[in-house]
């Protein structure tokens, strides 16, 4: 391993650590339900983030198999938290004022920052785009408990509290993203290719941009999911269409996925984007949002098109 | 025979479509891919064990939670809220539109204001409501609606358009480890910087839609027969 996989498989441990320590909190609160099948999910996830590089890969596999089968039962709940006291919230933030908001600049900026220079400087070559944003997090943390005055032992409460509550659905990007690796080598991609190339006119670069982000908003509205759609879409349109024709991958990426949120402003499928907030809201007409979201939604996916054409292939 | 191929892909779309668990959609999907692919049980563990391993960068986020987790307890959504209370005699569309500008700065460097139920319910509409109320004098439930849903609606472009610009977004750490995994060496910091152009865009047709709300319920109210 070099120096950048080091550094990597540290920030890796650390992700586990945090897995492990909401698996902790549903055992040690009595009032938890399903704790143990919680704490399996945690652990068996801490487990592979850890230990899952240095072991034969087909452990990690079976743990997969594992914590699907526990998310399937609905075997995954949040445990008790420490959520902050209203009134010591509004004191902090009137003692503190707009300086509350430094930590969350740090952490955007202190990445950029951190992956440029790891990108021109040969003696910080490990400081990877990846490896920098586990040290702006890292360094923002400190700022943020600096500043604060705050107890260290909030870093472990409020990170766990966080992590509880995005819950199982944290890692469907990273499982989307290895469902892709086995549509690719199956060769899914080729099948799509296949049979998206009889609409696709040859050399026609205009149309490619447009077919793949109709598809990843269609896609979209029909799963109710952009992250779904990127991987199925990008496999099978995105990558054999544009990047393989000269497209830059980078402009490809980036607006792929946005192109499939216009689709997510158009679904009910999103149900918490657009269903649940219009009963939230109260308003009489449960379809009011997505109907005040359509137009924007179609303006932006032409822009989406436009740009793509204009950048991807320069 | 080649369509079997596709049987991942269908399962995806049902199963996310249906609202069954997704991660076990995606895991079913993925066995049945290697199944039909004629990959034997063990091969299709190596598989899903070592792409999973390989695309650990996409759950990174993970480390951004400590610090945002702590920005929370001392007071970072408050602020916001105080903020854009400071902001006096707007009209409807121009509250709607300052809370997208702060939202999308909000998703661009990942910081929580609580969406829809925290901050969009108790603090936007309210703004909003009261700035045609003050104008128009009583509203119907067609312009409230109106109001409501271009709220609700504001919250959701300042969040999807933007959240990309950060490099640690799960969003943008899917682009880059799809992209890795098909061969493509692609960074966090360059996909972030290429979804700037559309969270500015998005900023852009957000000043469109609240200029055009306001005459829209001008004539609303009008068109009312009062």
């Amino acid at each position: 391993m070099n120096a950048s996989q080091i550094v990597a498989e540290i920030f890796y441990s650390l992700i586990g650590i945090i897995f492990a320590l909401v698996g902790v909190k549903a055992l040690r609160d009595p009032k938890a339900e399903k704790k143990v099948t919680t704490a399996i999910f945690w652990f068996l996830l801490a487990f592979t983030f850890i230990l899952g590089n240095h072991l034969p890969k087909w452990i990690t596999g079976l743990c997969i198999i594992a914590i699907a089968v526990i998310t399937a039962i609905n075997g995954v709940k949040q445990s008790a938290n420490d959520v902050p006291d209203p009134k010591k919230v509004r004191a902090s933030a009137d003692k503190l004022g707009y300086k509350v908001f430094i930590p969350a600049l740090c952490l955007a900026l202190v990445a950029v920052v951190a992956a440029t220079l790891g990108g021109s400087v040969p003696a910080l070559n490990w400081l990877t785009a990846n490896n920098a944003i586990g040290v702006s997090g890292l360094v923002a943390l400190i700022v943020a408990i600096a500043l604060f005055k705050a107890p260290p032992k909030y870093a472990v409460i409020d990170g766990t509290r966080l992590m509880d509550n995005v819950g199982p659905v944290g890692i469907l990007p990273q499982l989307l993203s290895a469902l892709g690796a086995l549509f690719t080598a199956a060769g899914v991609g080729t099948v799509i290719a296949n049979g998206v190339s009889a609409i696709i006119p040859e050399n026609s670069r205009l149309i490619a941009c447009a077919v793949y982000c109709i598809a990843m908003a269609l896609f979209t509205i029909i799963m109710g999911n952009g992250f779904a759609a990127f991987s199925v879409i990008t496999v099978g349109i995105g990558v054999p269409f544009l990047i393989m024709q000269g497209a830059n991958p980078v402009v490809v990426g980036a607006l792929g996925l946005t192109a499939g949120y216009c689709g997510t402003l158009c679904t009910p499928m999103a149900a918490n984007f657009n269903i649940m907030p219009a009963a939230l809201l109260e308003v009489k007409n449960k379809y009011a949002i997505i109907k005040s979201q359509i137009p924007v939604a179609c303006i932006m996916l032409v822009i989406h098109i436009a740009l793509m054409y204009f950048f991807a292939f320069r | 025979m080649d369509a079997l191929k596709l049987i991942g892909v269908l399962i995806v779309v049902i199963g996310f479509a249906i609202k069954f668990d997704t991660i076990a959609t995606v895991v079913i999907a993925g066995v049945a891919t290697g199944l039909v692919a004629g990959m034997t049980p063990m091969e299709i563990l190596e598989t899903l064990g070592s792409s999973f391993i390989s695309n650990r960068t996409a759950t990174l986020f993970v480390l951004t939670l400590p610090c945002i987790g702590i920005c929370e307890r001392y007071g970072l959504k408050e602020k916001a809220i105080d903020f854009i209370r400071s902001i006096k005699n707007a009209t409807t569309g121009r509250v709607i539109l300052i809370y997208q500008v702060i939202r999308t700065l909000a998703a661009a460097f990942s910081v929580r204001l609580g969406g829809h139920p925290q901050f969009v319910r108790p603090v936007v509409v309210p703004m909003a409501e009261g700035a045609a109320v003050a104008k128009y004098g009583e509203i119907d439930d067609e312009v409230s609606d109106t109001i409501r849903g271009a709220s609700a609606a504001a919250e959701n472009y300042g969040n999807f358009y933007a959240q990309n610009c950060f490099m640690g977004a799960s969003g943008t750490l899917l682009i880059v480890s799809t992209l890795v995994t098909a061969g493509y060496e692609v960074t966090a910091l360059q996909i972030a910087t290429w979804s700037i152009p559309i969270a500015v865009i998005s900023v852009l047709v957000g000043v469109w839609r609240d200029l055009t709300l306001d005459s829209k319920l001008q004539k609303m109210v009008k068109g009312g027969g009062k």
